[in-house]
């Protein structure tokens, strides 16, 4: 494992104190009158790869959506609770009304499920946010753009055809495509809402390998539905489950502990499951 | 391969579809051949028309028309995409205002163009004091076709995928410019279509023009002077003037040639202009 990850400290004496980065309080979600997600509560630990795990429609998207406020663009969706990213002494409090939502979307990068690089060149694709977030010295667009897409591995493979179309690309492609998109604006947290389903096994293992390196730069929270994968490349786990049809979470806890030694019977049964 | 009867069955009604859709143009084109080709020459393009239209060309009815064509889609297009825009963004969730206002477009969308011809005289010829000019027909024309240029452009815009919204919302991209670089130029092909269907239904009006735009035939001096329309001058050729059915199927002829150049650049336009320039 990643040296420069907190994952490894389950292994001996713990050697350094888990950081939080995000601290997530009684969140709740829900769309319109109906909740989807109730009393969630947990630290996102820095530097660390959280995987999120848990069956369809107990509400991973929603929760995730709720971290870079992209729930602001669902008509009725309703974010409550407490929410702060965590920076040294200081925090922001992201479910603020009036908080700078483009700023925090720089800080907290999002990734989906189906690659969607936009319908540009592949350069126009990592140029865009960064013009728009005001960078314009060619140098600098060009060096930011290798140092991104060497990031992902990419490099290699597209550095002769930089002005071709990104919806060229294969789809495993695509998707480190778009990690190098949202890393080329240098946030401090990835989301990552399963980034693999869409791909071949292959390809998968590229991008999980990819993601795995990512560990100890950024903190990750990645949603998966493949509990080896979580199980792979996760630091901690969060494992959510459905109650009287409203999602929470109802174990978190070091991914090995959750997967080799679960407390909660929802959660055992939903592992089991997996190796049955 | 095989196949079914019912499917050969079903294959041949559509090639006999398709093929009456295009026998009924060729005749039509072929009657109009006939008849006019013979005094097409460029002459009649470039001469003043003569003895109400029996003689001489169209010079002044060309350049009219292309002028009250260029009032109606230059007003048109970027009112009509902004009213897209903000039908697409603001009105999604399928609230009571936007349904009203899509309702109250298909409305328009269907009206007679007479209907658009007496509001326009009504409104801009009378009460903004413009009478009988290039610019009143124009803008009568540009009401006309707004209703269905903002529908097929809201469509596109409805069609471009979501992912794209999302992800460019992700990235902390204001909406403009998401709209600017990613959404518009994806859109680009409904946005041509709508163009297209536009300048097809403004080159073929006749009856919204006669009370905006007017119908006499000299050369217009400025937007303010009225100007005859192509299709008002073979209206006028077929129906009140003995002996210009001739000249009436070649002004139809040159028609058909600037719609369909038209509706060329139209295309090429979009593609450049929304995919190249704002892409690169
Ligand atoms: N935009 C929306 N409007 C209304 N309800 C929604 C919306 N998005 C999600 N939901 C509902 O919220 C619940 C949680 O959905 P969510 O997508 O967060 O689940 P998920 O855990 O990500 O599922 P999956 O594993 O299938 O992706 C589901 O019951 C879903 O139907
Ligand atoms: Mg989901």
């Amino acid at each position: 494992m990643n040296p420069h990850t907190l994952g490894c400290i389950e292994a001996g004496t713990p050697c350094c104190v888990p950081v939080p980065h995000l601290s997530i309080e009684n969140l709740a979600v829900s769309y319109g009158d109906t909740p989807v997600l109730s009393d969630v509560s947990l630290d996102i630990y820095k530097g660390c790869i959280t995987a999120l795990i848990g069956p369809s429609g107990c509400g991973k998207t929603s929760f995730l959506n709720a971290l870079n406020r992209l729930t602001d663009l669902i008509p009725g969706a309703r974010v409550e609770g407490r929410l702060r990213l965590v920076d040294g002494a200081n925090s922001l409090d992201l479910l603020d009304p009036g908080l700078d939502v483009r700023a925090l979307r720089r800080r907290v990068g999002m990734i989906f499920q189906r690659p969607n690089p936009f319908p540009l060149s592949i350069r126009r694709n990592l140029e865009l946010p960064l013009r728009e977030h005001g960078m314009r010295r060619a140098d600098a667009l060009a060096h930011k753009i290798e140092t991104a897409l060497s990031d992902v591995g990419l490099w290699e493979e597209v550095r002769d055809r930089l002005d071709a179309p990104a919806l060229a690309l294969s789809g495993g492609q695509q998707q480190r495509l778009c990690i190098a998109r949202a890393l080329v604006l240098e946030p401090e947290i990835l989301l990552m809402d399963e980034p693999c389903s869409a791909l071949d096994p292959i390809a998968s293992g590229v991008v999980e390998e990819m993601i795995q390196s990512l560990s100890g730069r950024y903190t990750v929270v990645i949603v998966t539905h493949n509990l080896a994968q979580a199980r792979r490349i996760g630091n901690y786990a969060a494992f959510f489950w459905m109650r009287e049809r409203i999602g929470q979470l109802v174990e978190f806890g070091r991914c090995r502990q959750i997967f080799d030694a679960p407390v909660h019977p929802a959660t055992a049964a939903y592992i089991g499951g997996m190796r049955g | 391969m095989h196949s079914v009867p019912g499917d050969r069955l079903f294959g041949l009604a559509l090639w006999g579809a398709a093929l009456s859709v295009a026998a009924v143009f060729a005749w039509l084109f072929v009657d109009l051949a006939r008849l006019g080709l013979g005094a097409l020459s460029w002459d009649f393009i470039t001469t003043a028309p003569e003895n109400a239209g029996r003689d001489g060309g169209i010079a002044s009815i060309l350049v009219s028309t292309l002028l009250i064509l260029g009032v109606a889609v230059g007003v048109a297009a970027p009112v009509g995409l902004g009213a897209a825009v903000w039908l697409n963004t603001y009105t999604r969730a399928g609230g009571g205002t936007g349904r009203r206002i899509r309702l109250a477009l298909d409305g328009l969308a269907g009206m007679p163009s007479i209907v658009f011809g007496l509001f326009g005289n009504a409104f801009f010829s009378v009460y903004l004091g413009l009478g009988f000019s290039i610019l009143s027909g124009g803008l009568t024309l540009a009401a006309m076709i707004l209703p269905v240029f903002i529908r097929t452009v809201e469509a596109g815009l409805g069609a471009v995928d979501d992912g794209w919204r999302r992800g460019a919302a992700a990235l902390g991209l204001t909406q403009s410019a998401a709209l600017a670089h990613v959404i518009l130029p994806a859109a680009a092909p409904a946005i041509g279509a709508g163009l297209m269907l536009g300048i097809g239904r403004a080159a073929a009006e006749t009856a919204a023009l006669i009370f905006t735009s007017g119908y006499v035939d000299r050369m217009p001096e400025s937007l303010s002077d009225s100007g005859r329309a192509l299709a008002v001058h073979i209206y006028d050729l077929s129906m009140n003037v003995a002996g210009g059915d001739t000249h009436a199927a070649a002004s139809a002829l040159v028609l058909v040639a600037l719609v369909a150049c038209a509706n060329l650049l139209a295309v090429a336009l979009s593609r450049r202009l929304l995919t190249r320039r704002l892409a690169l």
